[in-house]
């Protein structure tokens, strides 16, 4: 009686729980949103597949092997003295070996082709996009239009980005899970990325090197915009923002999280070049 | 006046140091916590004083086990400390289990500042005060018994090493209760790490305490590679060294070249630190890049450092709980080498994000899956040693077992890592934090434990309780897989490790899963006291003075339990790999020898203790620019060592009659006791006399 009193309650909430287990899944690369991560999940499922057979025969043979030749078990075999076969040995050497000459002709490919600095090929002009991380949010310039954007990145659809990033602060890196991969951000250094969306969302980025306590909240999110949305989308920025000056610039560099994303009507020409020269010079 | 001195005394020292006065001042549950760590700290360091005051020992303490220079009883200390830390660590990392249950959308209870602590220190105590003592002390009590040897190479540098480790380990302690730890995780990354970013007195901390403990480590290593290679006894070869022997060799050799880049890194940041120099600063010509390649061409034999003795222990246990000689030993010490040479040619698969051009990262990906060969064929190697044998599933074997099957998942996971285009992806994420605990926790942990309760009747005279060691063991086993597979999921949804609050709604319940598997993680460690308790409440039952309860092959089962500290009565000459397994098979192990000699063992000394104090209290006196403390540091640690070389007196002379009858009380035991078979060894009817 009790048991079949309870047993609705669980078969409801145990596939809620599932299901919203699951859903964690769309942030990843399972639901990849570009090219990029696209071929990254594909590298996955081979490299998945072939790992069922490397694992496989351990996770069959130990327990199989331990149980039959358990010391209760009067029914098998006992040498305690054979202690070596070719054969064997063959076969745990080979096959292994074999395994990870193919893989690494498999690792040897995609590494190229998935390279972060390589460019994707594509008949569009790749969008420049500058990211600089601070603590704790990113800025991301965009030099063809001269406008800059806090905690936002807007790229449009179908077009391939090429990011150039570095870091006003500590070293940094750049994860958007659902496009790309992730690179560092390093002070006075420039490190790339390129990644392409492949269909209008939102995907969230974030920071995922630990830099202090606001850390955690330095997240931005990347819109992808269809071309016309993307063009309104810069329009709104410049009509909407302020110019990102001197006392704006000396803020960036200051500590703090922010909730919304900030629109800079216009940012300074060398802004980037001039980020990466003055984390390099003497603290004062 | 006052003004002039104080400042001069105390250094940066002021009240706002004391956990108790910001908890006062900012009663928080996060300041709360911390307090209450320290006065943990404080009641257990006043309990344990006031224990051994009432029971009198502190004169028993110090003569027969602080200044001891006996491999023996160094080894148990190490493991007391790893231990003592691994309980620090654990339930830091229960709390920060707790703490991203409690924080998705929402604050939590631990502070950013307070959780970053919680992260750096259990990961530096993890690695450095409960692995390494572990494993240290692991080898420290086997090694020397099963090579035939009465000591370590250099038993006085042995003692030091311990009490560097442990002065270090004090400094952690400290650091609980007088100031605040680093920020900057286990692996301490500049420029975070640098005055400009991290001026407090946490970094100094970590980098002093890393410091001690890796010029601690070097020199054990260096220690115990030549006990290996010069005190082996008459026959033993190298290729008749039991297998733990040889991963105790790599893992000594691996510790003798990667140490020096860590201690390297740490005085570099230091030099940064505290005399104004620019190695990883991002001014003046600074390159944090430097440090992430010194730190990992440490970092990365490191874990092998780990592994490889675990290893050792699987091979022994699966040996013996199978009764079978060792399958493919040729092939096991082959694929123990080249794990060990191949762990210092991966070190880049730890950055592949740094920007580096993909050749680079093409070529250390691909050595990085060949590890995964020899890494392989041991595991078959263990289970071919089962086939054909008799295993029997005490808790020793249990955790092998485990291991193997849990192992290799984390080696699968490993090999995603390896290839550079999915590292970009779960890189710095919860995949990696689950990956590494998927091969430490049963290629380390799992197997420090099997040593434990393998040699635990060696070491103390009686058998560890089966019952509790199987709850331990299952608590161990499912707790893993609830507090770590949720991290797989979570690490390739994207989320960054070393968060301290969580945004995503879709993560709840795989924190949750992962917050029960830590509360299991921790009633595994209580259990693990437990049957401690209770097997030393029920000793006199499960006594094995004859010293062979398992049916073991190698000489450190040949020797009475505990062994005496000469360890043996006249050394043994070996003919085989299994020399006790064959020996009493053909009734020449228990045969007493013609006549005793004097036996010359190291006398006790105090510059081990002495040493380890001034260390750490130079390091306090560092982290808290209190020059005066760190000058006299120095110079008396000068002194100490030059004081010890005066000492002329260094050896004591057991003396033949004494150790006969030590000899004839433990012959005689033998002679009485009941030899049994394999089924009954988990019982009282064992007395550690094997049936063959």
């Amino acid at each position: 009686m009790k048991i079949s009193r309870c047993r609705p309650r669980l078969l409801a909430v145990l596939p809620l729980f599932l299901l919203s287990g699951c859903t964690v899944l769309k942030l990843g690369v399972l639901n990849h949103a570009g090219p990029i991560a696209a071929s990254q999940w594909h590298l996955y499922l081979i490299v998945g597949a072939v790992l069922i057979f490397v694992a496989g025969p351990v996770l069959l043979l130990t327990p199989i092997i331990a149980w039959h030749y358990r010391l209760s078990n009067k029914h098998h075999a006992f040498r305690p003295k054979w202690s070596f076969s070719w054969k064997l040995e063959g076969f745990i050497w080979i096959p292994p070996i074999g395994i990870v000459i193919g893989l690494g002709f498999v690792l040897w490919h995609f590494t190229h082709t998935l390279d972060p600095y390589r460019p994707i090929v594509s008949n569009q002009q790749a969008l420049e996009i500058q990211a600089v991380g601070f603590d704790w949010k990113w800025l991301f310039i965009y030099p063809d239009s001269q406008v800059a954007v806090i905690n936002q990145m807007a790229i449009p659809v179908g077009r391939p980005v090429h990011i150039s990033l570095t870091s006003g602060t500590v070293m940094q890196s750049m994860l958007v899970p659902q496009l790309a991969g992730q690179i560092y951000a390093m002070p006075g250094m420039t490190t790339q990325l390129n990644l392409a969306a492949s269909k209008p969302g939102n995907y969230r980025g974030e920071n995922t090197q630990f830099n202090g306590s606001g850390f955690q909240n330095e997240k931005f999110d990347v819109v992808a915009l269809s071309p016309a949305d993307y063009d309104r989308w810069l329009t709104h920025v410049r009509a909407s923002g302020r110019p990102l000056d001197g006392k704006a610039l000396a803020d960036l560099f200051n500590n703090s999280s922010l909730q919304q994303p900030i629109f800079f009507s216009s940012a300074p020409p060398d802004l980037f070049k001039h980020i990466l020269v003055r984390t390099q010079e003497p603290r004062s | 006046m006052t003004q002039g001195i104080w400042p001069a005394v105390l250094g940066r020292f002021d009240w706002q140091a004391l956990p108790f006065v910001r908890a006062w001042n900012n009663p928080t549950a996060s300041e709360i916590i911390g307090a209450g760590a320290a006065l943990i700290v404080i009641i257990s360091a006043i309990f344990v004083v006031v224990l051994i005051s009432r029971l009198g020992k502190w004169r028993y303490l110090w003569s027969e086990w602080l200044t001891s220079l006996d491999h023996k009883k160094i080894g148990i200390m190490y493991i007391v400390l790893a231990f003592v830390m691994l309980s620090r660590a654990l339930i830091e990392a229960v709390l920060m289990r707790m703490q991203q249950a409690a924080a998705i959308n929402n604050p939590g209870f631990i502070a950013p500042d307070h959780f970053s602590q919680l992260f750096s220190t259990h990961g530096s105590i993890m690695i450095f005060f409960m692995a390494m003592p572990f494993l240290t002390g692991l080898i420290n009590y086997v090694m020397p018994l099963q090579i035939g040897s009465r000591d370590v190479a250099f038993p006085l540098l042995n003692s030091i090493s311990l009490w560097l480790t442990g002065g270090a380990a004090g400094l952690m302690m400290i650091s609980l209760v007088i100031g605040a730890f680093s920020t900057g995780g286990w692996s301490g990354y500049p420029p975070y790490t640098e005055l400009a970013f991290s001026p407090g007195v946490g970094t100094d901390y970590w980098i002093l305490a890393v410091t001690l403990g890796s010029i601690g480590s070097t020199l054990t290593g260096l220690n115990f590679a030549v006990t290996i290679y010069k005190m082996r006894c008459p026959g033993m070869n190298l290729m008749r060294m039991p297998l733990f022997v040889w991963t105790a060799l790599c893992t000594s050799v691996l510790m003798i070249f990667a140490m020096p880049p860590l201690t390297v890194a740490t005085a570099l940041l230091a030099l940064d630190r505290y005399l104004g120099f620019h190695f990883f600063t991002n001014d003046l010509g600074g390159n944090m890049m430097n440090y992430a390649n010194l730190f990992w061409l440490f970092g990365h034999p490191e874990v092998y450092i780990l592994i490889l003795p675990a290893f050792g222990v699987y091979s022994e246990v699966v040996s013996t709980f199978s009764t079978k000689k060792l399958y493919g030993y040729t092939s096991l010490v082959l694929a123990t080498a080249a794990i060990a040479v191949l762990s210092f040619t991966v070190w880049v698969h730890h950055f592949f994000t740094m920007g580096q051009s993909a050749d680079i990262n093409a070529v250390f990906g691909i050595v990085t899956i060949a590890i995964g060969v020899p890494t392989g064929v041991k595991i078959y190697d263990w289970i071919w040693t089962m086939f054909l044998g008799e295993v029997r599933f005490t808790v020793p074997m249990l955790y092998s077992l485990a291991f193997m099957m849990t192992f290799v998942l984390g080696g699968l996971t490993g090999i995603i890592l390896a290839f550079p285009p999915l590292d970009y992806l779960v890189h710095n994420t919860l995949f990696l934090v689950a990956h590494f605990h998927n091969m430490l926790i049963p290629g380390l942990l799992f197997g420090m434990l099997a040593g434990y309760h393998y040699w635990f009747p060696k070491a103390f005279g009686f058998r560890l309780n089966e019952k509790w060691g199987r709850i331990a063991f299952g608590c161990w086993v499912f707790g893993f897989y609830l507090a770590f597979m949720p991290l797989y999921v979570l690490g390739a949804a994207g989320m960054a490790r070393r968060t301290q609050a969580v945004f995503e709604p879709a993560f709840l319940p795989w924190l949750y899963i992962a917050g029960v598997g830590a509360l299991v993680l921790f009633c595994a460690l209580a259990s693990l006291f437990v049957q401690l308790w209770v097997s030393i409440r029920e000793r006199d039952a499960n006594r094995v003075f004859a010293g062979d309860p398992w049916d073991g092959r190698g000489l450190e089962w040949s020797t009475s339990a505990p062994p005496p500290e000469y360890n043996y009565a006249v050394i043994p000459r070996v003919q085989g790999l299994d020399p006790f397994y064959d020996g009493k098979r053909n009734d020449d192990s228990y045969a007493p020898p013609s006549s005793y000699d004097d036996i010359e063992l190291p006398k006790n000394s105090m510059t081990g203790p002495v040493l380890g104090v001034v260390a750490a209290v130079t390091a306090f006196g560092l982290v808290w620019h209190m020059w005066w403390l760190a000058a006299i540091g120095v110079l008396a640690s000068i002194a100490t060592v030059i004081t010890r070389s005066f000492v002329r007196d260094v050896h004591q002379i057991i003396r033949a009659d004494e150790i006969e009858r030590t000899e004839r009380r433990w012959l005689s035991a033998v002679a009485a006791a009941k030899p049994i078979p394999r089924e009954v060894e988990m019982t009282s009817a064992n007395q550690g006399l094997a049936e063959v």
